[in-house]
């Protein structure tokens, strides 16, 4: 563990919590921009964090205790996801500690506890937004966990900086079976993430929501919590893109502290132009039934396995 | 004879007091003093000391020994090596909290005395752990019937109601079936020497079809104790009948027996494993382990849904023994090493999920006397004991980091990901897409788990009468903590662990894992992957981030909570029949899965006047297989019907015939 490696694991974490939020506003920008609305400001969602984190906790009273601890575990959760992404550099010293599939484990930790909360209080909002996390849950991580595989069986291992560095320093190779598994990683962000086609992030609307049926109970400093988790979330499923399918400009053990300051501007550069994708990706497509919700992440997983089953055939 | 005090000589003595346990709670049947609160905690010391002394010897070299009592011509064979001494580990380790907790548990009432359920509870475990010491064919099956009749009568403990007779007879029936595939077997491995001594059977030399044949027997014989799709169908109808810790017992450790005596045959009886024997166990564990959790997941009974949910797991583990068997077959001996790690962790992990589980539900059972999912709810506010400790195994069985079921999972998906690498076309490639089931099998059990642990201990009450729900009683407390402080130890210690299931897997197959240049908190179970996972620093650093966040919220926060009514975006009426019901929170399963279920809908019409919602889940292997086979075997029984002539004369000549014929086929 050198001083290198561990300014490089705080700058990761720092980052993480203080650009995620910003994120969250640059693609709502995009979005109101290409749907020709008046755009927010993009320190919106600050602001909501600031206020909410202001305001007197409303608790219902059939809650349990369960319900106060969750915001913290699934917010916890998503700091350490941040914290083993090779976002700017791979010399992370808390990466040792979990490899790709434990980042999959823990994603399924915060979700499970964010389920558990909603079904806490008891209304049906709670165990109809909690039902439906854990379906699209169920077929997405499958799936996300193929897209790791995949990635996986081409560098010969799981540990996600390896495989970032591993993939980067390929002569620009093309992968097919990556091809496949971008689709599959898009559409998998897309469904956890509650966006658009899967879930609407704008609306309460309470025949297709999921995500906000879940959080619905939840007031003042937890719901902050909450939402700060779900765009650390987002922040860090665009960093796992980067890090499987666009793992260039990142600082690794060898390259020194210059290569780790040249490695923000390009992760800022890689999160615009994410957003703004995102953005596109959601103005062009239209919300789903929430019956046909398992046909597409059905689809995502069958890409996933077909990338798999491309890199078995090829070899590539 | 050993001298007494050699491992084997003391897990033996062990056995033993364990009948000696159950012996005397005949001496007063009826007092609960007696057998509930003496006999069974001193039991559960016993299952400790088995576990320890199992444990020391585990690197040890084979003991083995002859006994004195058995057959005039063949005396009992007993041979204590690193596998048994696993799997006494298991036994010790499991039945010990599993122990503590039917202290509190049986209690006077309706079904058997609780002085004669100490005896067979106690002759159940006795005979688990002989089974697994035993070295000759002979004492294997004595303590295999022994084993399954001390189970029925355990699983009719309520004999009075007719349904959970007949569970128990379909559990005796199924476990008979077994039997005889493994006396089948065990007379082919004998090879032709007619020697049913263990160690002969090692020197016998099969032919690869012989070995085969046997192979496959086994596979059907265990299959059906362990539960394996399509013999399963007695799990979910035995577990619900039986008392709360009998289930814990069976499923977290009888299962593993089945599991055992299949490595036990596979990798040190047979000799020359052949590698399309694994894609065998592996195809029935991968179906087994889906069907088993997707079933679950549309499961109303509690119990049942554990059962379902142990066919899953027992799915996984023999994907893992698959996977051992193509690698063995190979010659790729460091993954065939992982490959074994993970199927005995998950063994262990099991052992210890599914008995806390189970013990929560039993005592959620004792508390409400309801075992239907939907007249539970809000429990965690009246047992918060059961309800947190039971958390800790919800979140494990749900295989999430840094819990123990995680590990295995982990385990098992690093060997997958080097499946590609084994040198046989087309199996290279078939091999890594199982992955793609045991993640979807994973993540299925997450979706269970959350609907077990949300609809029981969550929510409001669905019923009035569960506000008079009380927490579980001293003993059983201790009883689950003990169960839940092992699935943490396993879960946040995995490297300790695999040290020493490096041992078994040494000792069975001579298949190592490279030795580990890693710290301490560290599993690196490959070192040339560069693959790495440490339970502990996951769960420090996400302690970390939760104390530095709590510390944050209270310092910049004035912290002021009021508490009100539910919100639910301003609903008012809110009452406790509008919560998800078990039905509702599998619907989407039942929606997806379609085709697996045979699916009875009762839908109310709108003229209605008190319109009726009923709907019910089958399985459709009972049409599809069973049905067709107990017509098949009633139709056999009826064209021999008239060989019953009812009269004594005719059955002597019955009797007279065979001896003519034997003696002419002889002479």
């Amino acid at each position: 563990m050198t001083p290198l490696e561990i300014l490089t694991q705080l700058l990761e974490v720092i980052a993480a919590l203080a650009v995620a939020p910003l994120f969250l506003g640059w693609i709502n920008k995009c979005r109101a921009w290409l749907q020709n609305r008046r755009a927010p400001s993009i320190w919106l969602p600050y602001r909501a964090i600031r206020k909410l984190f202001h305001k007197d906790a409303v608790i219902a009273e059939s809650a349990s205790p369960f319900f106060r601890l969750a915001p913290y575990v699934v917010f916890g959760a998503m700091v350490v996801a941040a914290a083993i992404i090779p976002s700017m550099g791979t010399g992370l010293p808390l990466s040792t500690a979990a490899d790709a599939i434990a980042l999959v484990g823990l994603l399924a930790t915060a979700r499970v506890f964010m389920s558990l909360a909603a079904m806490d209080v008891g209304t049906a909002f709670g165990s109809l937004g909690a039902r439906r996390e854990m379906m699209v849950g169920f077929l997405a991580e499958p799936a996300l966990l193929m897209v790791i595989f995949v990635a996986s069986l081409i560098s010969v291992t799981t540990a996600l900086p390896t495989i970032a560095e591993h993939l980067a320093t390929q002569a620009l190779g093309l992968y097919p079976s990556l091809a496949f598994t971008a689709i599959a990683f898009t559409m998998v962000l897309l469904a956890e993430n509650a966006r658009i086609p899967v879930d609407n992030p704008a609306t309460h609307l309470e025949l297709t929501m999921i995500h906000e049926a879940m959080l619905l109970e939840y007031s003042a400093r937890h719901l902050a919590l909450m939402e700060w988790a779900a765009a650390l979330k987002l922040f860090n499923y665009a960093c796992i893109g980067f890090a499987l399918f666009a793992p260039w400009g990142l600082s690794t053990e060898v390259s020194g502290p210059a290569a780790l300051a040249a490695s923000i501007p390009i992760l800022a550069a890689k999160l615009a132009l994410a957003g703004l994708a995102l953005a596109i990706v959601e103005t062009l497509s239209a919300k789903l039934r929430v019956f046909r919700v398992p046909e597409f992440l059905a689809a995502a997983f069958m890409f996933a396995v077909l990338g798999l089953l491309v890199h078995l055939l090829l070899g590539a | 004879m050993p001298p007494p005090l050699s491992p084997l000589g003391a897990c033996l003595a062990i056995l033993g007091l364990w009948g000696l346990i159950g012996f005397l709670g005949l001496l007063r049947p009826r007092s609960v003093v007696l057998a509930g609160r003496t006999l069974f905690p001193v039991g559960a010391l016993c299952g400790v000391a088995l576990a320890v002394v199992a444990a020391l010897n585990l690197g040890e070299a084979p003991e083995s020994a002859v006994l004195v009592i058995g057959l005039p011509d063949l005396p009992m064979h007993v041979r204590l090596d690193a596998l048994s001494a696993f799997f006494l580990v298991l036994l010790g380790v499991t039945s010990a909290g599993i122990s503590l907790f039917a202290a509190g548990y049986f209690r006077r009432g309706a079904g058997t005395p609780p002085g004669l359920l100490c005896l067979q509870y106690h002759l159940f475990l006795a005979s688990m752990g002989f089974l697994l010491l035993a070295d000759d064919a002979y004492s294997f099956m004595v303590a295999w019937e022994t084993m399954a009749l001390a189970s029925y009568f355990l699983v009719t403990a309520q004999h009075g109601i007719a349904e959970i007779r007949r569970a128990g007879f379909l559990y005796l029936l199924i476990a008979h079936l077994g039997a005889i595939a493994l006396l089948l077997a065990f007379g082919v491995m004998q090879g032709g020497s007619w020697q049913f001594t263990f160690d002969a059977m090692r020197g016998a030399g099969l032919e690869p079809q012989r070995a085969a044949l046997a192979f496959l027997l086994v596979l059907f014989g265990f299959g059906a104790k362990a539960g394996l799709v399509p013999m399963h169908v007695w799990l979910p109808e035995a577990h619900p009948a039986a008392p709360s810790p009998v289930s814990a017992l069976m499923s977290g450790v009888m299962l593993k027996t089945a599991v055992y005596g299949t490595l036990r045959v596979t990798f040190d009886l047979l000799g020359q494993v052949q590698w399309w024997w694994g894609l065998v166990a592996l195809a029935l564990g991968l179906f087994s382990a889906f069907y088993g959790v997707v079933f679950a997941a549309v499961q109303t009974d509690m119990k049942r849904l554990l059962a379902y949910s142990s066919i899953e797991n027992i799915g996984v583990i023999f994907t893992g023994l698959g996977l051992a068997i193509v690698f063995h077959g190979a010659g790729m001996s460091s993954l065939e090493a992982l490959a074994l790690v993970a199927l005995l962790y998950h063994c262990l992990n099991h052992a210890f999920i599914k008995s806390l589980l189970f013990l929560g539900t039993g005592a959620v059972l004792h508390s409400t006397g309801e075992r239907n999912l939907g007249r539970l709810g809000g429990l965690i506010h009246r047992m918060p004991w059961v309800a947190w400790l039971t958390l800790i195994g919800v979140l494990s069985m749900a295989g999430l980091p840094p819990l123990n079921g995680f590990v295995s999972e982990w385990l098992l998906l690093q060997a997958f990901l080097f499946a590609h690498e084994v040198p046989r076309a087309f199996v290279d490639m078939l091999l890594p897409m199982g992955a793609a089931l045991v993640a979807l099998a994973a993540a299925l059990a997450a979706y269970v788990m959350v609907k077990f642990f949300g609809v029981i201990f969550l929510g409001q009450p669905r019923e009035a009468s569960l506000a008079q729900a009380h927490d579980a009683g001293v003993l059983e407390r201790i009883g689950l903590s003990w169960l839940a402080a092992g699935c943490l130890a396993l879960g946040l210690l995995p490297a300790q662990v695999i040290q020493a299931l490096r041992l078994v897997g040494a000792q069975l197959s001579g298949a190592t894992l490279p030795a580990a240049s890693a710290p301490w908190w560290l599993l690196v179970p490959l070192p040339d992957r560069q693959a790495s996972y440490s339970a502990l620093i996951l769960f420090l650093a996400i302690l970390l981030v939760v104390v530095l966040a709590v510390l944050a919220v209270r310092l910049f926060y004035h912290g002021r909570v009021r508490h009100a009514a539910a919100w639910d975006c301003g609903f008012a009426q809110l009452d406790a029949r509008m919560q998800d019901s078990a039905e509702g929170f599998g619907q989407p399963i039942r929606h997806i899965f379609q085709p697996f279920f045979a699916i009875e809908r009762e839908l109310p019409s709108p003229a209605d006047a008190r319109p009726r919602y009923r709907v019910a889940v089958g399985d459709r292997l009972w049409r599809i297989l069973y049905e067709p086979l107990g017509s098949l075997v009633q139709r056999i029984a009826d064209a021999f019907a008239w060989l019953q002539q009812g009269r004594i004369a005719t059955y002597l000549l019955y009797s007279f015939v065979t001896l003519v014929v034997l003696l002419a086929l002889v002479l």
